[in-house]
């Protein structure tokens, strides 16, 4: 069993709306011999709507996940590649140090809870325990003339005492490691700027305004493609970009690619094995704006070995 | 002016069981304005955020919890990240609507109706499962056409499952909500 082998938490969007998040993410670990161990018949965390309606209720639906992953064995901590999802696992697991909410969520659970592995991102393990040299050894096609703007969404660092994780106003470890595929970052001002996440059903206005600002900001940065790490953010930005573009009369045609599509396709990954075909904005354009230059096997894409 | 935000006696037993519930001591506020500015729905509310912490404040029970912006947060932790004192303004927002659902005070319908039918899905399956939690939604609101220009892309891209990918321990999950149900009876 590797050094890097990890209780998994998928979570619900990996099943469908994230399918390709989940593909990549799987690809990238493997990649970099990460061993993912998907925790025993996982349940939802609950997301906004268990928070929003009860903390006792929202915990204790956490809890069951964290207390299945304590019982796998020789694993490091527990990973997820969902901020939302990654926020209910940490937000529980802190506040279940005080006594009283414990109780309640017990009391729910009707078996004892502790929780003592440490909770992080995928991107956290990539950025913190590899770093961006790590992943660059291998890059075997860079994306050298691609500009991305990195989007962190609003909940990678946020609150920053629970999360613990890179700067919670303008966080780089996105930066780093697209730099390190070879990708041209481009700086702007809305990485941690929220997209109106949930309130798509209920209220698309918000969301249509909100995300078209994000969108305006890469644009304007010059970006041919944004990469983001949350399933919600994608789907609003990218799924929803032609009723942002009628909401808001703005014509935006902007990729936006899971950051570990872009990790998978430089390290040789191909389109297919990465999903690429599952982004409703085509990202053809961006991934033309490559130079087939220094690296090694550029284009087509060539796979180093087969499947994930 | 709107009926619920005549200033009315001030309640103080409601601040108290809001500072109870949230933990947070509401006498911090001095009403910077902080988190309203780096609010993303501030602009789609009549009551933003900094205005709700006074409500609460001054005891004012109808106005705080009749207030949309408590629904229309999007839970995105800014304010509780950039609140010079500290104080963890998105939960005592969280903590907000729990009492005005259970006060069945909503401003929002929608947005609870979503959240109503999102927790169905998963006391259900113990996952989300997309298409059913969105027939759920459609039957409690009536809103028909909500996202019908999606569904192509969202089926041919196969986003969106036809079928559910539930937990096999699904008593489980139904023991954890039974006994939430209990215990707020």
């Amino acid at each position: 069993m590797s050094t890097f082998t990890y209780a998994y938490y998928p979570g619900c969007s990996a099943m469908g709306t994230s399918a390709e998040y989940e593909a990549s993410t799987r690809a990238l670990c493997s990649r970099l011999g990460i061993t993912l161990m998907e925790i025993p018949d996982w349940n939802c965390c609950g997301s906004t709507p268990a928070h929003a309606t009860d903390h006792t209720l929202a915990g204790a639906l956490v809890a069951r996940n964290l207390m299945l992953a304590e019982q796998m064995p020789d694993v490091r901590g527990i990973i997820t590649p969902c901020p939302s999802c990654l926020k209910n696992l940490k937000t529980t697991q802190h506040r279940l140090q005080r006594p009283a909410y414990r109780a309640g969520i017990e009391a729910l659970l009707d078996y004892p809870v502790q929780s003592t592995l440490p909770v992080k991102s995928v991107l956290q393990v990539i950025a913190e325990d590899f770093g961006p040299q790590r992943v660059q050894e291998h890059v075997t096609r860079p994306l050298t003339g691609m500009k991305v703007a990195p989007y962190y969404g609003c909940l990678m660092s946020r609150p920053p005492d629970v999360m613990a994780f890179d700067d919670h106003e303008n966080p780089v470890a996105l930066d780093g490691l697209l730099a390190a595929l070879g990708a041209t970052v481009v700086p702007y001002a809305m990485k941690v700027d929220c997209c109106g996440a949930s309130l798509a059903l209920t209220r698309r206005d918000i969301v249509t305004s909100l995300s078209c600002r994000l969108l305006d900001a890469a644009a304007e940065a010059g970006a041919h493609a944004m990469a983001t790490a949350c399933p919600m953010c994608q789907m609003n930005l990218d799924m929803r970009q032609q009723q942002i573009n009628r909401d808001n009369g703005t014509q935006f045609h902007m990729p936006v690619f899971y950051y570990t599509q872009l990790v998978g396709l430089a390290t040789g990954y191909t389109a297919a094995e990465m999903g690429l075909d599952k982004l409703c904005v085509s990202p053809a354009g961006a991934l033309a704006c490559i130079t087939p230059a220094a690296g090694p096997d550029t284009a087509p894409a060539q796979p180093r070995e087969a499947g994930a | 002016m709107r009926d619920d935000r005549t200033i009315r006696r001030c309640d103080a037993a409601f601040t108290q069981s809001v500072q109870q519930q949230s933990e947070q001591n509401m006498a911090l506020c001095y009403q910077c304005g902080n988190c309203t500015a780096g609010c993303p729905v501030a602009r789609a509310s009549s009551t933003p955020v900094t205005q709700v912490m006074r409500l609460v404040q001054a005891g004012q029970r109808e106005a705080a919890l009749g207030a949309d912006s408590i629904w229309l947060c999007a839970s995105c932790e800014t304010c509780t990240t950039r609140c010079p004192n500290d104080i963890d303004v998105a939960r005592v927002m969280d903590v907000l609507r729990h009492m005005a659902r259970r006060e069945n005070h909503v401003a929002e319908k929608n947005i609870r109706d979503f959240w109503d039918a999102f927790l169905e899905s998963v006391e259900k399956h113990g996952r989300v499962y997309e298409v059913g939690l969105m027939a759920a939604y459609v039957r409690k609101t009536g809103r028909f056409w909500t996202d019908a220009d999606l569904a192509p892309a969202a089926l041919g891209k196969g986003k969106l499952p036809l079928r559910p990918h539930p937990v096999t321990d699904k008593e489980a999950i139904r023991q954890i909500f039974r006994r939430y149900r209990e215990r707020s009876a």
